[in-house]
């Protein structure tokens, strides 16, 4: 019968299964005891062409492949530029509007251009690349192919001959002017063209030639002049930016400004190349430790060691603290240490949760509902691992990230914007009666730190201590901050003209909306949490949650009243938060990124003057007291009630070393180092599979059958008597 | 019989421009083109400029259905509507919005959606036709009683709980097999018997419930009862008679399925991490990209129709006494 | 307060309406009435169908919904002219939010186990020593209502649960014998015969109606029930979620959203899957190919996407138009009733093909055939012949569709596209509750409430839509 033959075929499968081991070991067993570090990626990315990557999904691969003029160093506290493929970070010179050289001390008016200048490092080599293969006659191999021998070609590998060469300052314009690139569609161009001179006109003549081309053709960007981008040498660029802007250097960071060469821009457009994804999107071709070997975003990534990284060291110098931690150990070794970075992709948080702790991803993230299996705070508030975890040598990390969480008010709105006294009672009233403690410790199990203006820790014009509170919401008592009473907030918010939630004139009950996404403060209970909290003033919240581009729109059209939203820095400035607020960026008159629509002249004044200033050097204390001064303003005019700054919180296993938080520079994987035969051997003793319940079943099943053998042969009987 | 089969595929084509219309009018009520450039173009820093290229580049800057600035038949051809839909008769679906080949995803993706979805689907045949049989051997006994209550049950639970509470036990608690994931070739075993077992477990219920009524419905004919007085054993009887002749409603009602198991399970594969068209579709509609899901509708649309054509075809099969004209 | 009639609620109502004219009409039809009566004795039927009618009770008090009135004195000083015109809550409750109001107001910080006196998770509490310092200590912190009654004395909760479920079970024996006795005196009367004949042919299968499984049912129901709402007064019996609400309270609000969710979107598409499909099979020719191109061409497109994009297309239509709406739960019961119609769109067409089968062999009948020879308009024919014929496939589709709308409820809210995420449904539970797994230890009590409560409807559902089944149909009747 075939439900025998079927229950037979499972147990003795299953059976099969249970022999040995790490049965659930989710990679092929080849791999067991390789140099490779295994990670989860949730959000396939989208773009891996460096300008057009900008989200964090995408940044943990371009970082490892591409290589900017300069990056983050690894281990010291403020975040500290370094150079990585120059020989130095470029300080700028200043021109007036005449051409004539200005001290760095000149007043930001009086500069019309900023000058960069980037020398390269020589010998630098690319990735082997089949783009930079060429024939016995020196011309490229892969030029000019047609269809017939683009057949049998389905990925990278599947070109035979691959070749290198330098690295070289024309990548570096090449890449610059791939920025104006009409079909790319770079998410900084609009506001790179500001800044870059000919930048703008560039992309203009770009997008004549374009539309006279056919959709798919190649754009040769080397016959296209981009004034102000210049090669001095074989090694060295210049460019020159309108005005002054301190922040740029922080851009010469990010992939944006990584090298693309003109053969491989050319090598992927050739025709047929697009439709079997032979893109720079999806190969991206680089300097950097590592190359993308695999690509299916669907389920598995793979980078590969480059044989030709230009052998950068571990470094030397860290902060106090990382000695004891052992992160100096590797001081002076070559980089990177792994041979192969595998990221498979992890939807859903639980499997990815469960594969940590079974060791088969080597270092997580935590969901917050995983969370208090791994951390409990120990005495003192710091944060410490369950007993379980410590047992198996887990280690935690965390660093308070480069973010803002806010609840954002529509200064534009009658009920609850302007800056009238009023209203900005009413807003002081609801930032001290929203508790955001209580809302870290229930939602983000303590992932955070509550926020006492828009500027995270870590970021320059951040104050800790009592300096540092919002004196709107807080008080400082016995050492501590504490949230004030809500007697105050219901004082403020009488004063404001809502007694006990009712308009003093028509006793009209006090109804607020909030516009928010699902994702976001979307789901029921952090709905239900926020209803209670406006309750606490007899204010009533209705909630409306809508998909992303409903709520950006409404944004975008300032129907909101109260709207949810957070910012992760681009760079480590305090300029890259309170633009924020600037009332140039409004969102509905200018379409930028003040969402609140704040206008505040006073404060705008402040921002333009802190923008020019740098925080290193002389400057730097005026620049403090010119920030403390806005964020003071911002704290009493309350455009936003601060929500909390999250921290990220990394778990790592025993035998993934040299980890270090960093929530700016995104190059780390070449710093990691793994013990594989620890890891081997734990995992082997974590993944012991339990059997009994196979028995279990079985036996079930067995006697679930008994009955009908036993009522099959009684029948069979009697239909043979009867 | 030829001609027939000409004059379905022929009647495909409307239903297929009618599916279309509606994917259309549906998503761009919800979508504008502005807000798929938004969705694309991701959040920080996209400017107005931007938002004009990205929809002149993809071809989404022209009316929805019908030009009025256009002559002639161009009123209806230089449409979002045509350009983006008459390509699709063509299999040609064109790109995604992030610039990547539909028709080549959908290939990739083929093998893991039919990796789960078949074994699934022949192993839950095979067992709900057998437990099936078996209740319908001991009709109105208490071993029937109890089968029947055992589906109902079986039935009344969620198919989320019996995914959960599989994979909680299986992979989390006895690990015997990873959590999640997928991998191609020998390896793939290994992932697949999970969902596979749970995509059985799910279906027993109510298939065994259908299979029951039809068997015996057949056993009450009069053919079965002069099979029994031939003195025929019941378990040959079941077998050589009632189990033949039952198969047929049996088949009719399941080859409709068949063509549709390409398209994968969208919630299985999405538990178990599995990149089949599935989880594609659903990654589509929350990236709101419009390429994909039309690709998708069209697609699933196309098997449907060829599932109803498979299905009057083996109505011929079985019953010689119908005739199409 | 001020009542409020949400969509939903006047569509429940005019179902519960419907139901009793079509009990009034199946009185007068001898067939119908013949296989209700068929359906009375089914046991397993009937059971469920007691169970089911308490989840309606508690959907129905569930329908009635009102704003209550703010407190006045709020705005003391000012406003006194306007003292008069009363001022409503945007919150609009339900009876049975009425009913619950200590469930639901009752709630704590956070998680707590079935009938815990102390929170799941340790939390940090400064206690400040005799020495003046501030000191953190991690524990358990107490609840501040589950078991708040037994003051300091938390030991004695075991004993305080059992003697309370010691008197809930001789309620429950006292309320049964009671409506036992009761049933037995109807009967007798009924009857004629002494009360020990009638007690005898209630436990001997010799009525009627299926008596000794209702009262059966109502026993475990009685022995269910009391217990629960006994404890529940002062505890939280199955726990309290993420953000400290009682488990029961949300369990007991999902049964309105199921409910509505199966038989609300059974109504919407019967009358156009009537309509259709008997006319495509009684005029055939254009118009049947027309109804047939419809849907075919609907049920071609794959099911998930379909509501999915309509999902989204009501709640741009819902975010446009925030002036429709007074409350959000207005908001929430028109996407609810948005679902019902898409779910119904997607699902009528099965049910339309069946009837246009149908009516496609009835017309073929000799005395309908007569009937049209002798010139009787079509649309009496429909009416006095079709119809009336066809009223079994109708009621087997609507209780088959139920137990799988529920489901498909708890599908849906999971990918995203289901009821709105303020509103309770098992849906939206199994999904908060699904995360909860991973928590060590395990927060189970969500899923395993919303899991029991859930598969007692589904169960009941299936085994009541069985017994109709079975009593309706006219190829089973006689076989089997």
């Amino acid at each position: 019968m075939p439900f025998f033959r079927f229950t037979f075929l499972v147990s003795l499968l299953l059976l099969l299964t249970a022999c040995g081991s790490e049965q659930n070991d989710p990679y092929p067993r080849a791999e067991r005891g390789q140099n490779i570090l295994y990670s989860a990626f949730t959000e396939r990315p989208k773009h891996l062409d460096p300008v057009q990557s900008y989200t964090e999904d995408e940044i943990t691969f371009t970082a490892q492949i591409y290589e900017p003029p300069l990056q983050y160093h690894y281990l010291k506290r403020p975040y500290t530029l370094i150079p990585l493929t120059s020989d130095a970070v470029p300080t700028p010179r200043y021109y007036d509007d005449r051409g004539r050289e200005l001290p760095a001390t000149a007043p930001a008016e009086a500069i019309a251009h900023s000058v960069y200048e980037i020398r390269l490092r020589p010998g630098i080599r690319y990735q082997p690349h089949p783009a930079f293969a060429s024939d016995a006659a020196g011309q490229p191999l892969y030029r000019n192919l047609d269809r017939e021998q683009l057949r049998g070609i389905e990925k990278i590998a599947d070109f035979r001959a691959t070749a290198s060469r330098e690295l070289v300052a024309d990548d570096y314009i090449y890449e610059i002017k791939r920025l104006a690139h009409p079909r790319l569609h770079s998410p900084i161009f609009g506001m790179m063209a500001e800044r870059i001179v000919g930048l703008r006109e560039l992309g203009a003549a770009l997008q004549t030639e374009a539309k006279r081309l056919p959709a798919d053709a190649w754009i040769d960007l080397d016959r296209f002049a981009l004034s102000g981008v210049t090669r001095v040498d074989r090694h060295t660029y210049r460019i020159t930016l309108r005005g002054k802007y301190p922040q740029f250097v922080y851009w010469l960071a990010m992939p944006f400004f990584a090298p693309v060469p003109r053969e491989v821009d050319r090598f992927y457009h050739q025709p047929g190349m697009a439709a079997k994804n032979l893109t720079l999107d999806w190969y991206p071709v680089g300097t950097g430790p590592f190359m993308l070997t695999q690509n299916n975003p669907n389920s598995r990534m793979v980078l590969e060691r480059n044989p030709n990284f230009h052998g950068e060291t571990y470094p030397c110098l860290g902060d106090p603290e990382d000695q004891a931690d052992g992160l100096l150990a590797d001081c002076g070794k070559t980089l990177p240490f792994i041979d192969q970075a595998v990221f498979s992709r992890e939807k859903e948080s639980i499997p990815y949760w469960n594969k940590f702790l079974q060791g088969y991803y080597d270092a997580s993230g935590i969901s917050s509902d995983s969370f208090d299996q791994a951390v409990r705070l120990g005495v003192g508030g710091d944060v410490q691992l369950s007993d379980e975890m410590r047992g198996k040598g887990i280690r935690l990390l965390t660093s308070v990230r480069a973010s803002i969480f806010y609840m954002g008010f529509n200064m534009l709105d009658p009920v609850v914007g302007s800056l009238a006294e009023a209203q900005t009672k009413l807003r002081q009233a609801l930032s001290i009666a929203i508790d955001q403690e209580e809302f870290i410790s229930i939602f983000m199990n303590g992932r955070g730190i509550a926020a006492h203006g828009p500027l995270p820790p870590g970021i320059f014009g951040y104050v800790e201590g009592e300096a540092g509170i919002n004196p709107v919401v807080y008080d400082w008592v016995d050492g501590q901050v504490r949230r004030k009473p809500l007697e105050v907030a219901k004082k403020l918010l009488t004063e404001a003209g809502w007694p006990n939630g009712r308009q003093a004139s028509t006793g009209e009950p006090l109804v607020l909306n909030l516009d928010t996404t699902g994702g976001g403060m979307g789901d029921k209970s952090r709905l239900d949490w926020l209803t209670r909290q406006f309750a606490k003033l007899d204010i009533q919240l209705v909630v409306r949650s809508t998909d992303f581009n409903r709520f950006q729109e409404k944004v975008r059209k300032g129907a909101v009243q109260l709207y949810y939203l957070g910012w992760n820095a681009d760079y480590p400035d305090p300029e890259n938060f309170l633009f924020l607020l600037a009332s140039r960026e409004g969102k509905v008159a200018k379409g930028g990124e003040n969402a609140s629509n704040y206008a505040n002249p006073a404060f705008d004044q402040l921002f333009e003057r802190m923008k020019n200033l740098e925080s290193e050097g002389p400057r730097g204390v005026e620049r403090l007291a010119i920030i403390r001064q806005a964020v003071a303003l911002l704290q009493h005019d309350a455009p936003w009630i601060y929500g909390f700054h999250p921290t990220s919180y990394t778990l790592s296993h025993v035998w993934l070393k040299n980890r270090k938080p960093t929530e700016v520079g995104h190059n780390t994987l070449k710093y990691q180092r793994i013990d594989v035969a620890e890891r081997q051997r734990l995992r082997q003793e974590w993944n012991r599979p339990v059997l009994w319940p196979l028995a279990a079943i079985a036996v079930l099943l067995l006697a679930m059958l008994l009955p009908a053998a036993l009522g099959y042969r009684r029948r069979e009987r009697s239909t043979a008597r009867g | 019989m030829l001609a027939y089969l000409i004059r379905r595929l022929l009647y495909a084509v409307p239903i297929l421009i009618g599916v279309n219309l509606i994917t259309f009018a549906l998503f761009f009520v919800v979508n504008t083109p502005d807000d798929m450039a938004r969705m694309q173009l991701g959040v920080k820093r996209v400017t107005p400029e931007a938002i004009e290229r990205w929809k002149a580049e993809r071809g989404y800057d022209k009316p929805l259905f019908i030009n009025p600035a256009a002559t002639g038949s161009a009123v209806f051809t230089d449409t979002i509507f045509f350009a983006k839909s008459a390509r699709m008769f063509a299999a040609d679906f064109g790109r995604a919005e992030d610039g990547r080949d539909i028709a080549r995803e959908i290939v990739s993706r083929m093998g893991p959606s039919l990796a789960i979805a078949l074994p699934t689907f022949i192993l839950g045949l095979l067992v709900t036709v057998s437990f099936a049989l078996l209740l319908t051997f001991f009709r109105a006994s208490y071993l029937d009683f109890w089968g029947v209550v055992l589906c109902v049950a079986m039935m009344s639970i969620s198919g989320l709980f019996y995914i959960i509470g599989g994979q909680y036990l299986v992979s989390k608690i006895w690990r015997l097999v990873p959590i999640s994931g997928y991998g191609g070739g020998l390896d793939a075993w290994k992932f697949l018997i999970l969902p596979v077992l749970i995509g059985v477990l799910s279906g027993i219920g109510s298939s065994t419930r259908w299979y029951r009524t039809i068997f015996l419905e057949e056993i009450a004919k009069d053919y079965v009862r002069t099979a029994r007085a031939k003195g025929l054993a019941e378990a040959a009887v079941l077998f050589r008679h009632v189990l033949q002749n039952a198969l047929i409603p049996i088949l009719t009602g399941v080859v409709v399925v068949i063509p549709l198991l390409f398209m994968g399970s969208l919630l299985t594969e999405s538990f178990f991490g599995i990149p089949g068209l599935g989880s594609y579709t659903i990654d589509a509609i929350n990236a709101q990209d419009f390429a994909v899901v039309r690709a998708m509708v069209f697609i699933g649309s196309v098997l449907y129709i060829v599932g109803l054509i498979l299905t009057d075809l083996s109505y011929t099969l079985v019953d010689p006494r119908i005739r199409f004209h | 307060m001020a009542p409020v009639v949400l969509w939903s609620d006047a569509l429940i109502w005019l179902l519960v309406l419907a139901a009793s004219v079509l009990g009034w009409l199946s009185r007068r039809n001898p067939l119908l009435r013949a296989a209700w009566q068929r359906v009375g004795r089914n046991r397993a039927g009937m059971a469920s169908a007691t169970v089911l009618l308490v989840f309606v009770c508690i959907g129905l008090l569930d329908s009635l919904h009102y704003r209550p009135r703010l407190e006045e004195g709020a705005g003391r000083g000012a406003g006194s002219s306007n003292e008069k015109t009363a001022v409503y809550s945007v919150e609009v409750l339900s009876l049975l939010d009425f009913l619950l109001t200590p469930l639901r107001t009752r709630t704590e910080k956070t998680y707590s186990e079935p009938l815990a006196t102390r929170a799941h998770a340790k939390e940090s509490i400064k206690v400040r020593d005799a020495d003046g310092q501030l000191r953190q200590s991690r524990e358990y912190p107490r609840l501040k209502h589950g078991g708040a009654h037994l003051g300091a004395d938390e030991a004695g909760r075991d004993a305080d649960v059992a003697a309370r479920l010691l008197r809930a079970l001789g309620l429950a024996m006292l309320v049964w014998s009671a409506l036992a006795a009761a049933t037995a005196a109807l009967l007798a009367r009924r009857q004629n015969c002494s009360h020990r004949q009638a007690w005898r042919r209630i436990w001997h299968k010799e009525s009627d109606l299926a008596c000794n499984a209702v009262l059966a049912t109502i026993a475990v129901l009685l022995l269910c029930g009391l217990p629960l709402a006994m404890l529940a007064t002062d505890y939280h019996v199955f726990g309290t979620d993420k953000v400290g609400q009682d488990v029961l309270y949300q369990v007991l609000k999902s049964v309105r959203t199921a409910l509505v969710i199966g038989l609300v979107t059974t109504l919407v598409m019967l009358p156009v899957a009537i309509f259709l499909g008997v006319v495509a099979g009684y005029f055939r020719g254009w118009v049947d190919d027309l109804i047939q191109y419809l849907y075919t061409t609907l049920s071609s497109i794959p099911g998930v996407l379909l509501i999915a994009a309509a999902v989204l297309m009501m709640q741009v239509l819902i975010d446009t138009h925030p002036q429709w709406f007074a409350t959000a739960a207005e908001r929430a019961d028109l996407r609810l009733l948005a679902l019902c119609f898409i779910l119904g769109v997607t699902s009528w067409t099965g049910l339309c093909r069946l009837l246009r089968g149908e009516t496609l062999k009835l017309r073929e009948l000799e005395y309908i055939q007569a009937a049209q020879a002798f010139g009787v308009s079509d649309l009496r024919i429909i009416a006095r012949h079709i119809l009336p014929n066809l009223m079994h496939i109708v009621i087997i589709a609507l209780v088959m569709d139920f137990s799988s709308l529920v489901l498909a409820e708890a599908v849906l809210s999971y990918v995203g596209i289901g009821v709105d995420p303020t509103m309770i449904s098992f849906g939206t539970m199994i999904n908060n509750a699904r995360l909860e797994l991973a928590r060590e230890p395990m927060v189970w009590w969500s899923l395993a409430a919303a899991f029991v409560f859930m598969f007692t409807l589904v169960l009941a559902a299936n085994l009541l839509a069985d017994a109709v089944r079975d009593a309706f149909d006219p190829r089973l009747t006689g076989s089997a």
